[in-house]
Parts: structure tokens; sequence; C-alpha cells
């Protein structure tokens, strides 16, 4: 007789019983270890957008957004700048040294590499390309940063070494070879992106409509378990300008990722699919106001004398609410500004710079040392004229014509009249290029370069971007030649900590000059479909697919 | 005058005062930002709600009204005159002149208008006042807006010249001025109201296009043009229909005009 909830050990069900375990600990450690080294899912069409069709494919001539971008994606170069860590890190050079003062640099190149049609990858290929980069017949925007060390001899010193000398040393040598993508030598300086070294290559283009990417079956690249890179069979970009069509596409599934969205589109997506909306933090792009201090510009002198204050300047800068053009016009998408760099520029960005208040009271103070006065709710200067001034902007961006109406109704505060009229963008470029018929102007300027000498064409004084009194034959001011000095400088040494040290110097001249007014860090707002696996959005563009080999499709 | 003519002038009455006296009638400054309220839905304090910067949207509608509803039809007379006197008298003296007149309509339909607008924005000073920007911008619609409605009147003028009434008029020895006055005009009449009722809204909304260029009526003054561009902002119409107030306060308004002053279909 057996009881109830005993058990007869060795019977032929319990023999059963323990086999079956045995089985399914096995099948459960055979599933353990395969997935541990499986790859993630391959294939599958990645979709993005473009604005507009690329002007060339040739990587070496891209300038605009949408060829650099399909320059990134199908670029092989020797060393690449983490978009994430903002670190170098080498790629088809296994190793560089920089040396001579910065004058030559040897890359050590990486053994066993093809290009996308199967031909071997060599220090010839290396050589021709970078040639042609520097080539000054060729005009490529990607040499130009070379061409500033002067002549320079590039050779092969054996067959996966490579060596570039130049005339004068350039100051962050090793971060201009992430822009020079290396082609085939017999079609340097005229490559199309079809036969490439990096994880895609150009399969097809349809004016008007897309750029099919198509994945490079040679590339070098293997992921952590060895799994060939890239896991996607394509990348599809889309030739689409109308962000609103964008945002409707995404929805449907048709879009995979979106980079830099509009503070309003961003909130539309949020509140319908919050994980999809991605809100990064500040980028690098900030929204900055100038006075017009050109010499001969056509606006009344007593207007040019109050731009030229420095007081004045300040002023302004202290009677605008910026916490409020952060919260307002970018929804809270945005940071009040503290210098010409944003924190987000990790390693330049200077720490020492101190938030700048809004703060009227201290604003009439700074006036009143300038002789203006207010009365009956009106500022004037020493001569009775009241401050009255016309601020400008490019008609259409939502956020920019919030931030005019916030301001306007910031320095009414202060008795000051601000005229705010949007104009379409050419009759902008006219007025601050070429007439120089404008008061103050509100712009975004883009900084594309995260190292200090991106910020040369517009900070040195003889700069054409140097917008508030541009192409200066000598310095107008002695804080603009202060800062012509650093740069120089900062431009002449290979030590980063010596580099930090002047640029920080410019960072400081420039916060308490004022020449421009740094009002908000825009944040990075993207939107990445659930779809995507190991999607990793940063800051810098290629913002959502900066890391397109690692990316892969939820099928 | 019948009762629906009557409802509707004294609504229209209503309206024209509302907006006239709208300092008077407004809860706040058209142009005053209340920071933390923005795109407040309508409460008792905002019964209409704020737009994007927190400004109240009732204050800004009713001061929108009184600049449209003085400034749209005045460019629509201006522009419904210029179509009769040029499309009628090419049409009315026939021949030449009217193949002459049609050529010049042509041409003025023809011609990039937008370029011209972007031209003359980077003529004007930028310091213009805003009110001053707005008469210029619908003065500048009324002057501009003739043609197609011209080709319309010349039309309907060819038409009347060759009718039966005209010619015994004619036969019967009246006098071109008499039959201009009293056979033409009178005939030509409901279509030139039709056009002119259809400029008015047309003018509103293409003062709000023209913002664009920073051309039309510029911050912080409201129109109905500019608070029609929150059309713009699909989703946002979805969860707050108070936004169609503008849209839905202009189509009254120009019907209403329509039922006050519209000919009457004899009984």
């Amino acid at each position: 007789m057996r009881a109830s909830g005993h058990r007869v050990i060795g019977s032929s069900g319990e023999v059963r019983a323990r086999r079956l375990f045995g089985c399914l600990l096995m099948l459960a450690l055979v599933l353990a270890l395969t997935s541990c080294s499986r790859k993630p899912e391959s294939g599958g069409e990645l979709r993005v957008t473009i604005k507009t069709d690329p002007k060339t494919l040739n990587p070496l001539m891209a300038e605009e957004d949408a060829s650099d971008r399909i320059r990134y994606l199908t670029g092989g170069v020797l060393i690449r700048v983490n978009r994430k860590e903002q670190e170098n890190q080498g790629e088809l050079a296994e190793s560089w040294k920089v040396d001579e003062g910065g004058r030559r640099i040897t890359f050590d190149l990486r053994p066993g590499v093809k290009f996308s049609d199967g031909s071997d990858f060599s220090a010839g290929d290396v050589v021709a390309t970078i040639k042609a980069a520097l080539d000054p017949s060729l005009h490529s925007p990607k040499g130009d940063p070379l061409r500033a060390g002067g002549k320079a001899d590039v050779r092969a010193l054996s067959g996966n070494e490579v060596v570039i000398e130049f005339e004068h040393p350039i100051a962050g040598l090793e971060r201009l070879f992430d822009e020079i993508a290396i082609s085939p030598e017999r079609v340097a300086g005229k490559a199309d992106s079809s036969v490439v070294l990096g994880p895609f290559s150009v399969a097809e283009q349809r004016a008007g409509e897309y750029v099919l990417l198509k994945r490079n079956p040679y590339y070098w690249k293997k992921d952590s378990a060895g799994h060939q890179l890239p896991y996607l069979n394509a990348i599809r970009m889309y030739v689409l300008s109308n962000r609103d069509t964008e945002l409707i596409r995404f929805r449907q599934g048709d879009i995979h990722l979106i980079d830099g969205l509009p503070p309003d589109l961003y909130e539309q997506l949020h509140s319908e699919d919050s994980g999809a909306a991605r809100d990064l933090g500040p980028s690098i792009e900030s929204e900055q106001l100038w006075f017009n201090q050109v010499a001969k510009a056509p606006i009344p002198v007593y207007k040019k004398t109050w731009f030229r204050s420095r007081n004045f300047r300040r002023a302004i800068s202290l009677a605008i609410n910026r916490s409020d053009l952060a919260r307002v016009a970018f929804r809270g998408h945005a940071t009040p500004s503290v210098g010409l760099l944003s924190p987000a520029n990790k390693f330049w960005f200077d720490q020492n710079l101190k938030p700048i208040p809004y703060d009227t009271n201290a604003a009439l103070d700074l006036l009143k040392q300038d002789g203006f006065t207010r009365t009956e709710g009106t500022l004037k200067d020493r001569n009775g004229n009241p401050v009255n001034f016309s601020l400008i902007t490019n008609a259409g961006n939502k956020p920019r014509e919030r931030m005019g109406s916030l301001i306007q109704q910031d320095l009414q505060q202060i008795g000051i009249n601000v005229n705010f009229v949007p104009l379409d963008f050419a009759s902008i470029a006219e007025r601050i290029m070429k007439t120089y018929d404008y008061d103050a102007c509100m712009l975004g300027l883009t900084n594309v370069d995260l190292d200090p000498n991106g910020q040369v064409n517009v900070w040195m004084s003889s700069a054409d971007l140097h917008q508030w009194n541009p192409a200066q034959k000598s310095p107008a001011t002695e804080w603009e030649a202060q800062i012509d000095k650093y740069l120089r400088a900062q431009a002449s040494t290979l030590d980063r900590a010596e580099r930090k040290a002047d640029f920080d110097k410019v960072q400081e001249i420039a916060a308490d000059e004022d020449p421009m007014l740094y009002l908000v860090d825009k944040n990075a707002l993207v939107a990445v479909s659930p779809k995507v696996k190991n999607a990793d959005p940063v800051v810098l563009t290629p913002q959502t697919y900066w890391n397109a080999e690692y990316l892969s499709l939820e099928k | 005058m019948s009762r629906a003519r009557w409802i509707a002038t004294g609504v229209l009455i209503a309206v024209f005062v509302l907006a006239l006296f709208a300092s008077a009638f407004a809860p706040a400054p058209y142009a005053k930002q209340f920071r933390n309220d923005t795109d407040h839905p309508p409460s008792t304090q905002f019964p209409l709600g704020t737009d994007e910067l927190g400004r109240d949207r009732l204050s800004r509608l009713l001061y929108g009204m009184r600049i449209s509803l003085l400034l749209a039809p005045a460019a629509a007379l201006i522009s419904t005159a210029l179509a009769a006197i040029i499309g009628g008298a090419g049409a009315y003296l026939g021949g030449t002149w009217d193949r002459a007149t049609n050529m010049f309509i042509d041409l003025f339909l023809s011609l990039p208008w937008l370029f011209l607008l972007l031209t003359l924005r980077a003529l004007l000073p930028l310091d213009i006042p805003p009110f001053t920007s707005v008469v210029v911008t619908f003065a500048l619609l009324g002057i501009l807006g003739w043609a197609a409605s011209a080709r319309i009147v010349a039309a309907s003028v060819r038409s009347i010249r060759s009718s039966e009434f005209l010619l015994q008029a004619r036969a019967a020895g009246c006098k071109p001025s008499r039959l201009l006055f009293r056979h033409v005009l009178p005939n030509v009449k409901p279509i030139l109201l039709a056009q002119f009722w259809i400029s008015v809204p047309l003018f509103i909304l293409t003062e709000a296009n023209l913002g664009m260029l920073g051309l039309g009526v510029t911050e912080p003054l409201p129109s109905w043009g500019n608070l029609l561009r929150e059309l713009e902002n699909y989703t946002a119409l979805r969860h707050s229909p108070w936004l169609w107030v503008p849209l839905l306060s202009l189509v009254l308004v120009v019907s209403l005009f329509q039922f006050a002053l519209g000919t009457e279909e004899p009984a």
C-alpha cells in the first residue's frame, strides 16, 4: 500500500521524469549558450530621411548635410571621431603618431581590409586619396583644413605605413582624417561612393525620391562575438524636406529614425509615443543675437555708438530671460547658453563660465553708466534718442519667431522698443553679408566641429563670418585683437591642455564683451522606432545612426 | 428688408462694436505674455485659452478682428473697383481695347508677384511701425489682387454688350453714359459684389501667408490672418477645438456680410 504523497524511488515513472528533466536542462543550456553568441536580427532595410538630394556622391566634395551623411555611412576613414565619446579612434589606421611639432603624421594601416568590390586596400589608396584632397584644383572642402598646413608630402613607407609631412603644424590634425573617406587609387578624387571601405555603399539614386545604400559584404569590422558587420542589408534615405510629413511617415512605420526634430513635432510625438521621442539634452547647436557694429553700415551713428558699447550689449544680455526662451520658445527642449560653446562639447567647454542671470536692475545700472535714462517707460540715450532697434530673423522658424516675441517683451521692461521683423533667408543674407542694413540679427550658427579650430571662421576678426563686424583688415578693438592672439596660440601648439587654456581665454573674453549674445543651446531631439535595435542616439551628427553598422531591425 | 437680413445686420453691428471697442471687452492686453500659462485651455481667466506665448486668445481675436474687419474690406474694395474699371471698360469699349485689356490681365496674372513682394519687403525700412506695415500690406493686396476679378467682370460686360436689350437701347438712341450707368452697371453689380465677398476672406488669408515673408502684420500686433496660422498644427486642432474659433468667426462674419448687404432675390 502506498500512501498518497509518498514516492516510490526507482519506479519507471520516476526514471522517465528524470530523463525528461535532463533533456530539458540540456536544451535550456544549449539555447542559453547559443543565444549568448547569437548575432542580432540581421537583414532588413533601415529607412531614414535626408532633406535634399545629395549634391555630390564624391566623398571629398561633400559639403552640405545630405552628401555628408552619405559620406559618413559609406566612407572608410583612417581615424574616426567617436560620436559618443567624442574621442579619436583608429579605423583603417590601427595606430598613428603625430610628431615634428604637429607637422608629420604616420599611419599604421589595418591589414586584410578590402573594398566593397572585393579588391584589396593598400597604402597606395591612402596616398592617392590624400593627394587628391590636397589638390588645390579639386577644391575639396574636406581638404581645405589640411591645405592650411601648406605644402604636404604624402608617401607610403611600406605596404601598410603612410606618412604625411606638412610645411606648417596643424593643431588637432588627427580629427581632420575623420572627414576623409579613402577611395580606391584608380578613382581617387572622382569617386562616387559605390566602391567603398565603409559599412555601406551607394547602390541606387533616384533624384527627388531616395538614395539606396547596400551592405558592404567585405566590411572589415566585426562585432564582439566575431560576427560580420553591418547587420543591416540596406539603408534607404528618402529625400523629404517637409518635417510634418516626415513625422507622419515615422508614425506609420515607414521611417525608422529622425534626427533633429523641431520642438513642436517632438512634443506631438512625445504625447503619442513617449518611448520613440528622445530628448538627448544640449546639443552643440546654439541660438545667437548680435548687433551690427560694421563701420560703413547705413544705420544712424547714435545706434552704432550703442551697439559698440560693451555696457549696452551686456545690459541687453542681462535683460533677456534665457530660461523663458528655453522653456517657452523651445517647449523646454533647450538650455540657457553660458557662452560660445555648449556644455555638450565635453572637452573644450570652459567650466569656469558662469550662467548669465536675468537681471533687469543690473541691466539698467549698466545702461546708466553709459548715460541712458528711462523716462515714462522709454529708455533714452544721453542725446535724447529713444532706444529702439529692429531685430531680424528668418521667417518660418517657429522657435526663433517665438524667441523674437519673448525678447521684444523682455526689453520692453527696460524701456527698449524692439521692432521684430522675420524676413526670408535671402533678404537676411543680403543684409548681414552685403548691405549691412540692419540693427540686430538673431540666427543659429551651427557648430559642426568640436575642435576650437572650427570657431576660427567666426571669431577671427578677419573672418567673413565674424558677423557683428566681418572681414576686418586689422582688429577693430583691443579685445578682438586678444581673441585673435589666443586663437592663433591654440592653433600653434600640439599640447591639448595648452590649447584648452588658450581657448578658455577666448571663451572668457567673448562672454565678457558679448559681441554675440548666446541665448540657448538647443537640445538634440530625435525619434527612434522601437523596431530599431542597438540604437544609441548622441548629440553629434548623425545623431541616430552614427553607429549604423551595429543597428538592426526587429523582424 | 427681410427678417434674416435684420438679424444678420444686428449681429454684424455687435461684432463691429466688439472689435472697435476691443480694449473694453478684452480680458487682457493683446500682447501681454502670461509665460506660466502657455497653451492654456479655456478657463474663466482665459475664455478662449492662451497661445504658445501665453497671450490671451480672446483678446487677440478681438483686436485681430478690428484690424482685419477694417482693412480687408478696404483692400477688397480697391481690388474690385480696379477690376470693374479695367475689366469693365475694356470689354465695354470692345475691339482693340478689349483685346489689349485681356492681354494686360493675362500678363498681370502671369507675373511672379511673390518676388515683387519679396523685393518690396527688402526695400521697406526695417523700423517701419507695425500698423504702417499692416496698411501697406492690405493696400498692396488691393492693388495687386484685381486681375482675376477683372477677367470675370470683362466676360460679364462682354455678354451684356452683345445682349439684345442693350442693342435695343442703343438703337433707341441712348447715350453711352446712360447705357453704362442704367443698363450695364446694374447688371454687373451682382458679379462685383460676389467678387468683393470672395476677396475679403482671401485677403485675410493672404495676409497670413505674407507673414511668412515678413510682410504681413508684424508681432505683437494680432490679425485674423496670423490667428489662422495656428490651424497649421493639425494635432493641436484635434485636442484643442477652441483653436477653430478664429476660423469659425471669419466664416460667420463673411456670411453675415453676405446676408446683410447681398442682393435680395425678387420674391
